[in-house]
């Protein structure tokens, strides 16, 4: 057998297309930046255009302006545009449902990223700069945001008070304070202006356990604005050692589904040379392997 | 109404590139064959019809010049379809019911190696107002796809479980492009070509070509012990226009179906032109194809897909089941178009 012999080949048709009263109105149209969709016979809007629906009936030459945005009924990222594609950087197909039609158009989205794609999501039209009287008119759509910049940013001078000052100073030094009213006995961590009970100053400071009893807790399974950890993780109220009121924390190095009342926990502190005037030097509070405490000891603390 | 059966099915291996060969050397290739494993020559052939497209081999009447590959003289009647080959066996099916020829040759021949196939592809799009974007097929399929998964139909991995039961089914096909075992993970963790399709959802382009005669009545009976007979056939379209679809669906196929009579009993086997693993899922769904029939045992053009002749080819791998008695009752199908906008389908059975 010869060797097969092979060389480059172009076929070329430079054939131009006519229009049309119904395409070519809604070409031309598009120069103007006029977005445009035509009736059907039974009251429906196409955009685009056709001169028949179909059911085969012809459309009935009524044009309708449309705003020039839409929704989203399908769409298909594109990360590296290939040959022929009409973004050099990527970008998403879609089938596009003008607002006020009643199909879907082809074209694409500008969106940056697929994270901000999603069928349903509204689209606004952006026009080309240069018109040619081609679909490319529509240069593309990009995402609407349902959004509006709305910032707040105000600045204060924080001054925590006295009682609070000295839990704070505490934490600095490894310590929970608590505050006492002598008159009730009753100790609240941090120290309050007030025993709620007796209205009097809780003005006995005393250190309290770093340990304690689990009175009650949830899970978080569920993201939300602000968010520092990720979900899922157990926050709890912890009724200290030597304490009436329960701090709230987080709940680790336990099997969430091992998590319960009663449980016996000690703060997981930072090393010392983190400490600052935080709750944060306890990273999280983790059992201490005691036995559980029964539920009538704690029961008032809920 | 008359009785027609396919009696003999031949193929090229589909490969990424056969380059040895120009359209009338592959035409001659499987023609010659199909007729040989029947004791048939050309003389005895009653019509000769053909599907191809022209933009393929990027030479306009290409289709003439593949006449080339047969023995056309005297002269033959001859027709051609540019579509894939299966609808040239429709249209050599209507041929034979006309009663007055027993015996037909269909074949079709794709070179997608020699063609810019995304580009060509973006041909069959609407000329105002989608072709000027450079829709390619995996891109618009990807719409499909995505709407596939949009309306809870499917999810990825059911994409991917398609793709790896068709590439391990085509481990036992020597003539398919694309065979082995794949993971599915392995294949979700792919890249996305257009999303949500990556590369194994897509199937490979191949060279092939193939070819398939169909007798009438005795004269089938004569040839081959078990015909394949052509119970029922129909084909319907869609609107060209993706907007104008519900694109999860494909209520062409399942009128298709339904006049073929598909459901009226048990299916052994199923040869699907599933381009892209969602669309077996629908095409399944629109024919009402239970978990008990075989799906593509060839592999399907997931694992081979010449253009214009994976139809075709889905038509042969059915019959050789129903004519080497592995089957009773095939179906057989073939789409055109994008995003299955054109279904053939056909029942096979053995007598």
């Amino acid at each position: 057998m010869s060797e097969i012999l092979s060389a480059p080949y172009v076929l070329e048709y430079t054939y131009t297309r006519s229009t049309g009263p119904v395409v070519g109105r809604f070409l031309e149209s598009l120069r103007y930046e006029v977005l445009e969709g035509v009736k059907t016979a039974d009251g429906r809007v196409l955009c685009p255009p056709l001169e028949y629906d179909e059911q085969g009936e012809a459309t009935t030459g009524e044009f309708v302006q449309l705003r020039p945005s839409g929704t989203v009924k399908t769409w298909s990222w594109v990360a590296e545009p290939r040959t022929g594609h009409p973004f050099a950087s990527p970008f998403a197909w879609a089938l596009i449902q003008i607002d006020g039609a009643d199909n879907a158009m082809v074209h694409v989205v500008d969106a940056g990223t697929p994270k901000r794609m999603k069928t349903g999501m509204r689209v606004r039209l952006r026009w080309a700069d240069q018109k040619s009287g081609t679909i490319r008119d529509i240069a593309c759509f990009e995402p609407i945001s349902p959004y509006m910049p709305g910032p707040v940013h105000l600045e204060y001078e924080v001054n925590p008070g006295h009682h609070y000052s000295a839990y704070l100073r505490g934490l600095e030094r490894g310590k929970l304070i608590g505050g006492r009213d002598p008159e009730s006995g009753n100790v609240y961590v941090p120290p309050r202006a007030a025993d709620p009970m007796t209205g009097n100053p809780t003005s006995e400071y005393v250190e309290v356990a770093d340990q304690g009893v689990l009175t009650t807790f949830t899970i978080i399974r569920i993201p939300f604005e602000g968010q520092k950890l990720k979900p899922p993780y157990c926050f709890g109220a912890i009724v200290l050692d030597g304490a009436d009121m329960p701090i709230y924390h987080l709940i680790s190095g336990v099997p969430h589904d091992e998590i319960r009342m009663g449980m016996r926990v000690k703060a997981k502190w930072k090393p010392e040379d983190q400490w600052e005037t935080s709750l944060e030097n306890i990273l999280y509070f983790e059992p201490t392997g005691e036995p559980d405490v029964p539920f009538d000891h704690y029961k008032e603390h809920l | 109404m008359r009785e027609v059966a396919i009696v003999s099915f031949s193929q090229l291996p589909s490969v990424k590139e056969i380059e040895a060969a120009d359209e009338p050397e592959l035409v001659q290739s499987v023609t010659s064959v199909a007729l040989k494993q029947v004791g048939l020559t050309q003389d005895d052939i009653g019509f000769t019809c053909s599907g191809s497209t022209d933009y393929l081999p990027g030479r306009p009447f290409s289709f003439v010049a593949a006449v080339d590959g047969l023995k056309a003289w005297p002269p033959i009647r001859e027709s051609h379809v540019e579509m894939d080959g299966a609808f040239a066996l429709y249209e050599a099916w209507v041929r034979l019911l006309h009663g007055d020829i027993d015996t037909a040759l269909v074949f079709s021949f794709g070179k997608s190696s020699l063609a810019p196939v995304p580009d060509v592809l973006n041909l069959q799009n609407d000329p105002y107002y989608v072709q000027p974007l450079g829709l390619d097929a995996i891109s618009a399929a990807a719409l499909q796809a995505q709407a596939m998964i949009d309306a809870g139909k499917a999810t990825e991995r059911d994409f991917a479980e398609v793709a790896a039961r068709s590439r391990k089914n085509a481990i036992s096909n020597p003539n398919s492009h694309l065979k082995g075992e794949f993971s599915i993970d392995d294949m979700l963790a792919e890249p996305s070509i257009s999303s949500p399709l990556r590369k194994s959802f897509c199937s490979p382009l191949s060279d092939s070509a193939a070819a398939v005669v169909l007798a009438a009545g005795d004269t089938a009976r004569k040839l081959v012990e078990r015909p394949a007979w052509i119970r029922g056939i129909d084909h319907r379209t869609e609107p060209h226009g993706l907007g104008q679809r519900d694109l999860t669906t494909s209520p062409s196929t399942k009128l298709a179906a339904e006049k073929a009579g598909v459901g009226n009993a048990k299916v052994d086997v199923a040869e699907l032109h599933a381009s892209f693993a969602h669309q077996e899922l629908i095409l399944r769904e629109a024919m009402g194809l239970g978990d008990d029939v075989r799906v593509n045992p060839s592999g399907g053009a997931l694992s081979s897909n010449s253009p214009m002749t994976a139809g075709l080819i889905r038509f042969g791998e059915a019959a050789i089941r129903v004519l080497h008695g592995d089957a009773d009752r095939a179906v057989a199908h073939a789409a055109n178009g994008v995003c299955l906008q054109h279904n053939l389908v056909a029942v096979l059975e053995a007598e």
